[in-house]
């Protein structure tokens, strides 16, 4: 029952970059589905674990034949709850978002783990793992099909959006050092072979 | 980014500016001084939470890390 994905990528960038960068990667120029961006919960645990819940809204791209069955999910955008918590003890971060509305059409569930490894200070592991379903009577394999499609999709774009927030970082960065050569890009990513298949 | 609430963006940019560097100044470096964001996120906070109740979005009572229990852990 239901589609699983998982990804793990290492890219060439220190882990706290990567951190700094998951907080500030909306706006970028793929995340045009992405409209609104909030905060919703911070906390420091006495164990210094910060604690965040952010609201997304994205759009809801449908296929046309799904757009033919289903005419009232057009009216309304996606809610996304993304919690996550920071591990400096042991320099992760675990993000879980999942869609709260639209719950019954299908549920995509994403984890992803952002992980700082101790003898490669450089790269950050970043493991990703969906779950898409559908209570959809009759349809349900076809739903999940589109949903894990468009996810695909947009795993892809989320990590080219990681990194161009990472690279604006290093930028900005370099600049407040007075340093006035342009870093040589570093980041490198190796992820498995992607089949990007479009939806309007 | 805009907020969900249209009249928050403004509070949202300011908050997200403090915690940013609050963030990577004091949070990453293992920094425990107290968080000087809270007033911008309280009023920013009040907001939000307006903006939600007015659009119906459904949040209310979702368990932080919901989904995770029916999870299997990696």
């Amino acid at each position: 029952m239901g589609k699983h994905f998982f990804s793990e990528t290492d890219i060439k960038s220190a882990w706290e970059q990567v951190l700094t960068a998951f907080w500030q990667r909306y706006p970028n120029p793929y995340s045009t589905h992405v409209l609104t961006e909030d905060v919703l919960f911070r906390e420091v645990t006495p164990d210094n674990r910060l604690l965040s819940r952010r609201l997304l809204t994205k759009t809801n791209r449908l296929p046309r034949w799904a757009e033919r069955v289903f005419p009232g999910n057009l009216s309304r955008s996606v809610y996304i709850i993304e919690d996550s918590v920071v591990d400096l003890g042991n320099r992760s971060l675990t993000s879980l978002a999942w869609n709260v509305n639209h719950a019954k059409f299908m549920l995509v569930v994403e984890r992803c783990v952002f992980m700082g490894e101790q003898d490669r200070p450089v790269w950050t592991r970043i493991t990703r793992e969906a779950w898409v379903s559908s209570g959809v009577f009759g349809l349900s394999r076809p739903i999940q099909e589109f949903g894990l499609a468009r996810f695909r999709s947009n795993q892809v774009k989320a990590m080219r959006g990681l990194e161009h927030a990472l690279s604006n970082l290093q930028k900005a960065s370099a600049t407040c050092h007075g340093d006035s050569a342009e870093k040589h890009k570093n980041l490198n990513s190796t992820s498995e072979t992607q089949k990007p298949q479009q939806y309007i | 980014m805009n907020s969900v609430g249209e009249g928050c963006t403004e509070l949202k940019r300011e908050y997200d500016q403090c915690f940013n560097r609050w963030f990577a100044e004091k949070f990453l470096k293992g920094d425990r001084s107290a968080d000087p964001c809270s007033e911008l996120f309280h009023k920013y906070h009040t907001c939000v939470q307006k903006a939600i109740k007015e659009k119906d979005i459904p949040i209310e009572g979702v368990e932080f890390m919901g989904p995770n229990r029916e999870k299997a852990d990696s």
